[in-house]
Order: C-alpha cells, then sequence, then structure tokens
C-alpha cells in the first residue's frame, strides 16, 4: 500500500537558516498523525513545505504515492487542504463567506457549486444562514469553521492542519475538535496535524513524531504517550508541562 | 512594603456598560468579591467578562464606557471618586498589570532596560545610576540569564517568553502591592509558561502581594491560584477554593473542566458545553 505522505530526509533553508534538518515522515492513507514541539521546532514548516509554501532544498515529499515537484498541478491542490491556525488573518476580510466558498470551486471548475456550498456549511454546523455574512460577523469558532468548510469543500484526502484550535476557548476548541474527527470519519480523511499541546495531539492523533530544532526527536503513539512510554527528556518536558503548573518549594 | 493583612481590593456590584450603535452592552454586570494577600484566578470563555473587570480595576476602561459600582475600594481607597491624577499615581505603582502577548505590550522603539527604568522614574526619586542598577537585579530575579546584553536590546530581539519576563520584571520594580496578569501565559509555549508561571509564582509569594490571575484555561488557573471565580456572561456564576474545583456545582465550571483534551482519558467526541439561557440571566 502507498503511504498517504511519505517525506523522506527533507531540508528546508530559509536564506542561511536551516529550518528542517533531514525529516523524514510516512502517514498511512487514513491515519491520523499529529507533530509536537516548541516554537522553531520546524513542525509548522514541514506543514507548509508538503503543501508547497515553504522552499525545499533537498529531499523528498510524495503524496499518494506521486513525487511532487516544485511545481504542484492542480489535482495535488484538490486533494491536498490546510487549515491555518489563526482564523481571524485566513479568511478574507472583504469577501462573504459564500464568495470565498466559491473561489476554489471556480479555480477547480465545479459546475454544481451552488449545492456543495450548502453542503459545506451544513457539514461544519453553520447553516444557510452564514452564507451572506463576512468574516468580521462572526466568532473565532465559527470562523474556523468556515476554514474547515473551505477545505473540505474540494473533497480532498489528505488535511494539514497547523494548530486548528490554538486560538480559541477551551470550550469552542473542544467543539472544533469533534468536528474535524467527524469528518475525518465520515470522509475517511488523513490528518496531518500540528500542535504544541500534547494533550489535544493524543486525543486526535494515533501517531506522533516530537520535533526539536528543525530536527525529529522521537516517533511515538498515542498510547506510548498515555503509558509514558518516553525516552527523550525534551517529550517528557513537554509531558510535564501538559499538567499544569506544579509548585516546588 | 506593610505586612498589613486583610483585605487589599473590595469589588461591590462593579458594571460595565458600552454604547454600541445597536444600544448599550452591559460587558460587567454586577461583579462582587475581595482580594487579600492571595492568589486569585478569575476563568471564563472570551466575552464573560473577565477582562473587563480586571480593566475597571486597574482604570483602563476605554472612555466611551461606563462604570459604576457600590463599591471599588483599594486599600481604603475609592477608585471610582480619585481624580485621574491619583489613579496614574496608584498605577504601575502600587497596582501593576501584566498583559498577554509582550509582542504588542512594550515600547518597540525603547529597548527593553530603558522602559523598567521609566517605570522605577515615574513612581520613585532614584538617580539614573541607581535606577540602572535596580533594573538590572529585576532582570536577574526574572531569571534572565545574561541582564546586562538584555538591558540593551529592544523587544522584536527577544523571544515571547523572554519578552514576558521583562513585563514582569518591569511590573514588578516600582514594588507593587496587587498584581493583575490578564493571560500572561497565553502568547508563550507550552514549556516556557511554565518557567514564567514559576517565576510570577515565587515573585508574588516573596513579596506577599495580592494577584488576579485572569485566563480562560481552568486548568492552569486552579493549578496556580488559591481561589477561583467563574464568570458567564458579565456575571460571576461560581466561586470556590481551587483545590475544591472537582466538586463544582455549576453546570458551566464543570463543562469547563470536561471539554479539555486529557492524555489518558479516551473520550470521543469531547464534552461539549450545552450552554442555559438561565446561567447568564
Amino acid at each position: 500500500m502507498t503511504s498517504a505522505i511519505a517525506v523522506d530526509r527533507l531540508e528546508v533553508i530559509f536564506d542561511r537558516f536551516r529550518a528542517l534538518k533531514g525529516v523524514s515522515l510516512e502517514v498511512e492513507p487514513g491515519e491520523s498523525f499529529g507533530l509536537v514541539g516548541e516554537s522553531g521546532s520546524g513542525k509548522s514548516t514541514l506543514l507548509r513545505a508538503i503543501a508547497g509554501l515553504a522552499p525545499v532544498a533537498s529531499g523528498s515529499i510524495a503524496v499518494n504515492g506521486k513525487m511532487l515537484g516544485v511545481r504542484r498541478d492542480k489535482a495535488f491542490y484538490r486533494d491536498v487542504q490546510m487549515v491555518f491556525q489563526d482564523p481571524y488573518g485566513s479568511l478574507h476580510p472583504r469577501q462573504t463567506i459564500d464568495r470565498l466558498l466559491q473561489e476554489p470551486l471556480a479555480i477547480h471548475g465545479f459546475a454544481d457549486g451552488e449545492k456543495r456550498i450548502e453542503r459545506a456549511l451544513d457539514e461544519v454546523g453553520l447553516g444557510n444562514g452564514f452564507r451572506f455574512r463576512y468574516a468580521h460577523q462572526l466568532s473565532g469558532g465559527q470562523r474556523q469553521r468556515v476554514a474547515i468548510a473551505r477545505a473540505l469543500i474540494l473533497e480532498p484526502s489528505i488535511l494539514l492542519l497547523d494548530e486548528p484550535t490554538s486560538a480559541l476557548d477551551a470550550s469552542v476548541q473542544a467543539e472544533v475538535l469533534n468536528l474535524l474527527e467527524e469528518v475525518r470519519r465520515r470522509r475517511k480523511l488523513t490528518f496531518l496535524m500540528v500542535s504544541h499541546d500534547l494533550a489535544i495531539i493524543t486525543h486526535m492523533c494515533e501517531r506522533l513524531m516530537v520535533m526539536q530544532g528543525g530536527e525529529a526527536v522521537e516517533n511515538l503513539t498515542a498510547s506510548d504517550l498515555v503509558e509514558r512510554r518516553v525516552t527523550k527528556d525534551y517529550t517528557r518536558n513537554l509531558l510535564r508541562a501538559s499538567e499544569g503548573f506544579v509548585r516546588t518549594a | 512594603m506593610s505586612g498589613r493583612t486583610g483585605t487589599l481590593l473590595e469589588v461591590d456590584d462593579l458594571r460595565v456598560t458600552f454604547p454600541t450603535r445597536t444600544g448599550l452592552v452591559e460587558a460587567v454586570r454586577g461583579v462582587s468579591f475581595s482580594l487579600g494577600r492571595e492568589r486569585l484566578g478569575i476563568v471564563g470563555e472570551s466575552g464573560s467578562g473577565k477582562s473587563q473587570t480586571g480593566r475597571a480595576i486597574m482604570g483602563l476602561t476605554p472612555p466611551q464606557a461606563r462604570i459604576s459600582a457600590n463599591k471599588l475600594t483599594f486599600d481604603g481607597i475609592d477608585l471610582l471618586g480619585v481624580s485621574a491624577r491619583e489613579r496614574r499615581a496608584l498605577r504601575g505603582n502600587r497596582i501593576a498589570m501584566i498583559l498577554q502577548d509582550p509582542k504588542y505590550s512594550l515600547d518597540p522603539v525603547m529597548s527593553i532596560g530603558r522602559q523598567i527604568v521609566e517605570t522605577l522614574r515615574t513612581h520613585e526619586k532614584v538617580s539614573k545610576a541607581e535606577a540602572r542598577e535596580r533594573a538590572l537585579a529585576m532582570l536577574e530575579a526574572v531569571q534572565i540569564r545574561d541582564p546586562k546584553r538584555v538591558f540593551d536590546l529592544h523587544p522584536h530581539e527577544v523571544s515571547g517568553g523572554m519578552g514576558q519576563r521583562a513585563m514582569i520584571a518591569m511590573m514588578l520594580i516600582a514594588g507593587p502591592e496587587m498584581m493583575i496578569a490578564d493571560e500572561p501565559t497565553s502568547a508563550l509555549d507550552v514549556t516556557v509558561q511554565l518557567d514564567v508561571l514559576g517565576i510570577l509564582d515565587r515573585l508574588v509569594a516573596e513579596r506577599g502581594m495580592g494577584l488576579i490571575f485572569i485566563s480562560h484555561d481552568l486548568r492552569l488557573v486552579s493549578s496556580f491560584c488559591d481561589r477561583v471565580i467563574v464568570m458567564y456572561a458579565g456575571k460571576v456564576v461560581e466561586q470556590l477554593k481551587a483545590s475544591e474545583l472537582g466538586q463544582a456545582q455549576h453546570p458551566y465550571t464543570r463543562g469547563l473542566i470536561n471539554c479539555m483534551p486529557k492524555i489518558g482519558a479516551d473520550r470521543h467526541p469531547l464534552p461539549v458545553l450545552d450552554r442555559k439561557p438561565e446561567w447568564a440571566a
């Protein structure tokens, strides 16, 4: 079986700074895979390199068995969609929800736009009433639902999620995580999800990779984390941090 | 600082109202609590009025908003009755505030050291040399390894965690008796969060300050504070000891505790809040 995403010794260099130092990764179709690490660990860069948003210096990326070049074809952009961290920054401020959902459909030449928009909004639990509003009229959680609808409207098989809930309240975060799980189950999607929160990653993903300073620290399964079977100090630190503040006195 | 105990801050029926095009919006609707030399957490979602409560105490409410309260006193001083000048003398001196994101709350065109010195010299008559000494000592107290170097850096040259430490140093330099921390660690990495909280915790304990810790993260607040106030739609729905969070009565508080993903708890889907209109009544 070919992997949904296969990354081999990927290097990303910004000017002289090596953001990714030979990272390899394999994600099976239908799997949910997590990337964890602190800021600057390269986890978002890896995601963006797969999406074609970061300058790849060497190494290779294959999606569904197809090697990716510097320029990607339209089929790739239909098959792989991304949801960004900041719902306030990722929606066009002067376009209605309807307009910004129509854009990907127009680019890929879908004829039944009307129906698809209705269905996409329904699927993320927003309903038709939101269709002609602007992003600034929505709450953070609602905006992230629109961003998910925009990603799903092209029926991709892979979703790249870059901290999709870190800008949201805890209670809204639960709703968005549930929505993501539900669409993954229903559409048999592959997820590659970035977060700095181990609890979210263990909740959402079966396997994960811990990253630091542009390198992979270790590969774990969610149950490894639950049973604290970690080998590196860095991961242990992250685990401790996810348990909240402990007074040392 | 005096070793007085007892109540530092008293808030009774605080209301903050904003005029908008569509009428008046009450952001804070009758909040009452008191604070001693302790750590008090205020928790709620966006729009619950937790930040506006903190800002009203600090005197940072926008001018178009209306504040009313039966009582809003700090150490016996009526905060709503005093002049703007007296209020300024309190702010930064006896009451300090830490904001969420050091990227926006530090002055981008002034070196970190100068900003700290400025705070100190606004409130105390000290020589330039002494101010510099004390600023360096303060930077050391917030565990910045090379204070002399950081003193001359500008905010864009330091990381988020370092910026927030500088912010804490700036707020503590005048020796405040009460500190309001509005989401002080939300913009930071998880690992850095704990360092910053540790520093804050130690300094608050050493100096016997009163602390109001505003956050949307109930778990974090309960692990850090002595007492927790839970706010919903501008009102306090529950007040409880942090250690007794497990016995929370209000469905909103319980919902906030339950909706966080936890390592080892296999709950699919996560429980979500089922907001009831009577909570806001």
